[in-house]
Parts: structure tokens; sequence; C-alpha cells
């Protein structure tokens, strides 16, 4: 496939391994992509560079940060007589306080499984007695395709085509981070395909605010190996965010999916799971989009659990590997998630139990 | 002329069931013994022991790329006969109708079960029909049930492989998966992808015949991933695999990197994984590519001391992890 | 949630609307996202939509660079 197969050239990679190990600097990375902490164990990267580079994952899988409130909501509009919810896959297994949306559906709910949002536009006008809801969920990379479909919706009259948004937002999250007393990194590896929407510039802050380097950098091994070895070069260079994954990111973004989100979303306050409430960091639909916000309809919502006992939010901050969470591969596996790390195959927790061998002394 | 509609009434064991019986589905089996209508076949049997195995069939939709439900009704049961090294003879079909199928499709599938009866020398000898209210049984479910006979000495078993033995697999993995998901997402092809459903018995006949196979696994739902692990698991041994050796047919890959879903999770329905003695892994690697169901057959690892029931991949950087069993359905992921 | 894969624009229609081929499988995507996409421009496809047309001069550029380091290796 082109464009793909040459960023995974063995050769090249190995190549950049020898580049990185002859550096000789040692560091203490953060990558803050649910695909990029995948790409990294499904690729071997981590015990490829370790212990010179140690690989530690943030909260950058928007499925696992998904609040209890934000899945229960989901569950309960489903559950609705009238109503069908459509969904990305990665949601199916998140667990609320009384199950999943798969849990859900299998009491009577109506879920369908979408690749795009456009599918579930679809099944609005197919269905015209219907309710459909689809669930947001994503970064920048998703909320412009998102917000695409409901003016599509809008425009072709599909009065029962609803958004239920829990979208959130990189930049905030990671002043969030920077901000934590005790948070120590040595450069950030920034998530490609958030950028190409949202820019090199939307970064400026963790440079000069907080003196770390950042590079913007693919998903494929020789990208991300590319993006570590500028990190550690920069090291001795004064911090600032550079972009490796040119062919994908220019410094202003895509200003026309930048301009439809804008149109659509407004910016306003979300809750986290596994970390805390962060300000500005979500997306909600603006007022003039209200004849499609399924947010604010009225749902009973059930008691919300309480604490579970595992440490996604340490992890999900980069404190702790997965293995020395309590839970970790004991009660917590994929097929039984009790933390937002497992849940997608994308979380932390997930890639470390899917990929990572045992002999890399792992639960 | 209106459309000729299955009614709940065919179900119902009274004339309606019979004339649907007698008039449809019989003569498309063309098995006298049906017409016998006894409660249950009466049949002789060589040797002293028996293979037995059931399977029931939802694929929906009911019809795609390279077969349907009837075929993989058959091929599916003929094929969970031979990973354990046994003849297929006889099959049983169960049909559970949706009340509104319509005749013409009903007679389609009928026929195509009949058509790979033949094809795999097999005889269907006893069968049942329900039908259910609309909206319950996607159009129709299948289940067969199988019985097959085993040579003297044959064995066999998901338990087999050891230390040392050689895994191949008979050619592209992820085609039956990714053929009817595409039918689904709107994904077309260059070349058109089929499912790669097909009765495997006579390769296998002819691979055991030519060397130790000492295990076999249909790698269907869950793909070669889960046929791997229950391989290793239930053997006892640790397995590497060579991840770039694994035959993954380019739009099968290309549609699995837009939804996000891994080739070796993904169904198949023509594909065995092999466990074979080191010293005869050629001749039998060789045997199998001679055969039409094998041309791109490949050794794709080993069975290796080590952590029981752990299994490897080796990637193409030269970097190794893990090959997880699967949880349950793989969803297209956006992430 | 970040997978998005670069795939070649084979058909303008309209509405928005592309057909795109990667590997030989082809869908149909929406390009409202996007201007100016020409047949033969390569986008990068996420959830239906092409969220960006691929810089295939900086492609170019970074492929020559992971290729020169490939041949690293090869000094004896």
């Amino acid at each position: 496939m082109k464009y793909l197969d040459e960023f995974r050239s063995p050769d090249a990679v190995k190549g950049l391994v020898c580049r990185i190990k002859d550096l000789g600097e040692s560091a203490k990375l953060m990558e803050v992509c649910g695909t990029h902490t995948m790409a990294i164990s499904k690729f071997g990267l981590r015990s490829l560079l370790s212990p010179q580079v140690e690989l530690v994952s943030g909260p950058g899988c928007p499925v696992c940060v998904t609040s209890d409130e934000d899945i229960d909501r989901a569950i309960a509009l489903a559950g609705m007589p009238d109503v069908i919810l459509a969904t990305f896959g990665d949601m199916m297994k998140v667990p609320g306080s009384e199950g999943s949306l798969a849990d859900a559906a299998a009491r009577g709910a109506s879920v369908e499984v979408v690749y795009s949002p456009l599918e579930a536009l679809e099944i609005a006008h197919r269905e015209g007695d219907k309710r459909v809801v689809f669930l947001g969920v994503g970064f920048e990379t998703t909320a412009p395709a998102v917000a695409a479909t409901l003016l599509r919706a809008a425009e072709e009259g599909a009065k029962n085509f609803f958004l239920l948004s829990f979208h959130k937002l990189v930049p905030p999250a990671l002043r969030a981070l920077a901000s934590l007393p005790d948070f120590e990194i040595d450069g950030f590896i920034l998530p490609g395909h958030v950028s190409t929407i949202i820019g090199a510039q939307a970064y400026s802050f963790l440079p000069s605010e907080f003196g770390i380097p950042c590079v913007i950098t693919g998903f494929e091994p020789a990208d991300i190996l590319q993006a570590i070895y500028l990190l550690l070069r920069m090291r001795k260079e004064s911090p600032s965010v550079r972009v490796e994954y040119s062919r994908a990111v220019r410094p202003e973004g895509n200003p026309k999916a930048l301009s439809v989100m804008d149109r659509v979303f407004e910016r306003t306050d979300a809750q986290w799971r596994g970390l805390f409430e962060i300000p500005n960091s979500g997306l909600a639909l603006k007022r003039g989009y209200g004849q499609h916000d399924a947010g604010a309809w009225e749902v009973e919502l059930p008691q919300p659990v309480g604490d579970r006992g595992c440490r996604c939010g340490d992890v999900l901050c980069g404190k702790i590997k997965p293995g020395q969470c309590p839970l970790f591969a004991k009660k917590c596996t994929p097929e039984d998630p009790v933390g937002p790390c497992m849940v997608s195959s994308e979380g932390t927790c997930a890639s470390y139990y899917l990929y990572e061998r045992r002999e890399e002394g792992l639960a | 002329m209106p459309e000729r509609l299955i009614s709940i009434a065919h179900g119902g064991g009274g004339t309606r069931m019979r004339e649907l019986l007698r008039e449809t589905v019989f003569p498309l089996l063309g098995e006298d013994v049906l017409l016998d209508a006894e409660d249950a076949a009466v049949l002789a049997l060589p040797g002293d022991r028996i293979a037995l195995t059931t399977d029931s069939f939802v694929v929906k939709p009911l019809f795609f790329p390279g077969g349907d439900i009837g075929k993989l009704a058959v091929c599916g049961t003929v094929n969970d006969l031979a990973m354990v090294g046994a003849r297929p003879l006889y099959l049983t079909m169960g049909l559970i109708l949706e009340e509104g199928l319509s005749f013409s499709v009903l007679e389609k599938v009928v026929s195509s079960v009949a058509d790979w009866a033949e094809n795999t020398q097999v005889r269907i000898v006893a069968g049942d029909t329900k039908v259910v209210e609309r909206g319950m049984a996607d159009g129709m479910y299948i289940n067969t049930s199988g019985v097959g006979v085993l040579e003297e000495g044959r064995e066999v078993s998901i338990k087999g492989a050891s230390p040392g033995d050689a895994l191949i697999v008979n050619g592209y993995v992820g085609d039956h998966g990714i053929a009817v998901l595409s039918e689904r997402e709107g994904f077309s092809f260059q070349a058109e992808l089929l499912s790669d459903c097909a009765p495997l018995y006579g390769l296998v006949q002819s691979m055991l015949e030519a060397g130790e196979v000492h295990s076999l696994r249909d790698p269907t739902r869950g793909g070669l991933a889960a046929a791997l692990n229950e391989m290793a698991s239930a053997s006892g041994c640790a397995f590497e695999v060579v991840e770039g050796d694994v035959p993954v047919r380019e739009g099968v890959r290309a549609v699995c990197e837009m939804l996000g879903l891994d080739p070796l999770y993904v169904a198949n329905e023509g594909k065995f994984l092999a466990a074979v003695g080191e010293s005869d892994a050629g001749k039998v690697l060789a045997e199998i590519k001679g055969h039409a169901l094998g041309e791109n057959a490949m050794l794709i690892g080993r069975a290796t001391e080590g952590r029981k029931g752990q299994v490897s991949l080796l990637t193409p950087l030269g970097t190794r992890r893990l090959l997880r069993t699967p949880s349950g359905e793989q969803l297209p992921r956006i992430c | 949630m970040c997978l998005a894969i670069p795939a070649e624009v084979i058909e303008i229609q309209e509405n928005d609307l592309a057909v795109v081929e990667a590997g030989g499988a082809k869908k149909r995507i929406s390009l409202s996202l996007v201007d100016d996409v020409r047949v033969g421009d390569y986008v990068l496809v996420h959830a239906g939509f092409a969220i960006e047309i691929v810089d295939e001069q900086e492609a170019k550029k970074t492929m020559e660079l992971f290729e020169e380091l490939a041949r690293l290796d090869e000094v004896p």
C-alpha cells in the first residue's frame, strides 16, 4: 500500500534504531494517542529501545477517557423504545455503572456499530419513524467528520438524526497534564492525525510555557522512531514543536475542517475518566443545532459507581506502567475490563496486555 | 403471480409442512432415505470409531461473494470432521426458517446444500424444519451435524502438537470474513474478493498419507490467532510465528487497515492450521501445495519448548510481540 | 483514535463524494473536509472522510531520508 509500506521498511527501522543508540542520550517520552500506543506495542518498538528510551502513554484514547456517566447516558438513550444508537465499534465494551453498550444491546437496546457517522445518517433516512442518535466520541481527528455529517443532516432535513457529543480536545489535556506537580517528561510524541486538523501551532505552549520539546509524527514505525530520534537530539537545543509528519500536517492544520468544526461545536468543560475535569476540553453542540442535540434529552441515570480500585489515573498520567496496577491481567482483562485503560484495544493497559510478552517483566 | 413465501403453517407438522418437504426440499436433496420419512435414519458404519460434530450457521447476508449459507453449512461441518482426520459420510440438516422467507431463496440454498453434499460425497440422511415468526432467524438458520469415520490408527488431535513441529497454513487468511464484511461496508475490489469457503477432506486425506500430521484446526471465528492459541494451549507448547510468512491478500490487508482490523483475527472457511512433525514438514508442505486448495500454503512457524500456550509473533521488523487469543467479536475501529 | 489510511482518489462524484482505492480495495468517501482534490491525489481517509491531501513532495523527502538510513547498515 502506497505511502504506508515505505514507512514500515525493516531496513529503515534498523538504521533508525542504530542512530538512536549512537546518540547515547536517554529519555522518558510520552505519546498521547491511542493509535501510537498500539503501534508501538504492535511493532515491538518498546523493547527495541529500552532501557535507553522509556516510552510512556498518556491519556490519548478518547474511548478510554469517556466517563461512566457519559456511557450511562448513551445506554439510557439506546434503551428508549424508538431510539437507535449508532456508534463506533470501539465504544461497545466500555463499562458504565451498570454494564456496557454491548450488555445493553443484549438486554434489548437498539445499538448499531458503524464505521462512519455518514452510515448513521443513512440509517436515519432509512428508519424514518425512529430517532437515530450518533454517539460522538473522538478527538479533533474525528470531530470535523461528525460536524460535517450533522451539517449534511440539517441540509437534508433529517429531523430524526441526533448527536450525543462526548468529543474531547487534546491541547487542553496536555496543558492539564503538564501542569501536574510531579509531571516529568523529556518530550512529547504528538498525534499525527489530530495535528492534521489542528496544525502545529496549537501545541506551542508546551515548549514555551513548560519547556517540553515536541515532535508531531505519523503512525508507522519509521515515523515514530524518527520522532524519538529528533526528541533525543532536541534535549540539547531550546525546546520547540517539530513536524516529522510533514506529508500530512501543515503548520496551520486543515482550515476547512476547523471551520466545519467551529460551525457546529463550542467548547465546554469535560470529565476525563480516570483523571479529572478539564476546563474547555470538550465539544458540545452550539445552540443553533439544538434540535439535533441528544445531550439535552431528559434521562434517568443510574447511581455512579464508586472507586473500582484501579489505578488508571496514574497510568494515564504516565506515573506507573500497567503491570504496576494491582488489577492488571488479574481482575482487569480485555474480556472483563474494569478501568478505561483496558477497555479499548488502544488503551494503554490493553496494548500492553495484548502485545507485550511476559518475558518483558509484566504480569 | 405473487411470490411464494414461507408461512408459519409450513413449520406446523401438518399437510403444509409435508408438502414443503416432499415438493421442495426432498427433490432438491435427491436422497431416497428421506422419502421413507422415518423418525431416524438407520445406517451402516464401517469400522468401530466414528467422529461426530455439529455446527449452526447464522451468516448474514445469506448470499455473499464466493458462497452462501448452504455451502457453508456443508463445508463447515465436513471440515470439522476433517480436522480430526475423519472421512465425512452423513449429514443432518436442521432448518429454522423465518416467516416470509421466499421459496426461491429457500430453493437456492437447499440446492446449494445438495450440490456441495454431492461434491463432498456426503449423504444428507435426516433433517428437521421449523418456522419462526417474522423478525427472527435473519431469513434462515441452518444446523448440520456430521458423522465421519476414522481409519484405524489415525490420531489427529488438537493436543497433538509437540516442540519442533512445523506450523503450516494452506493459503490466504482473512478472505471469508472480509468478503462478508465488505458486502455490508460497501468495499469493492479490483479483483473480486471471494469467501474461501471450501471442503478440505480431500486435501487433508492426502496430507495424512504424506507424513506425520499431529494436529489440525480450522481457523473459523476468531481467525488464525484463535486456532494458534487453542492448539498451543491444548498441546502445552509455545508457538513462534513469523508474521511476514502468513499469507494475506493485498485487498484483505487494505480493508483491515482501513477498518482497524487484524487479518489474523478474521474468520476463514477453507483453511486449516496444521502442526506437522519436523522431519516430515517439507514433504507434507509439498503435498499441500500440489493441491488446488493449498497452492498458497506456507510454513509460518514452529512449536517450541517455552511458556506453555504462549503464541509469539516475530514482526517483519525483527521484533517480538504476543498474539493473544481474541476476546469476543472484532469490531471495526476508528481509534 | 487516529486511524487514517492513505488512499488514491480514482473518481470524483457529485455531492462532495469520491471513490478512493488502497491496496486494490475501493470505497466511497466524502470530500467535504478538503478542497481542490483531483483524481490521482492521495488523501488520508478517516471514518469515511478525507481529512487531508497527502503532500507527495514531503512524502518523497521523508521516504528518501528513510531510504538513506536503511543503507546505513550496508557500510562495512
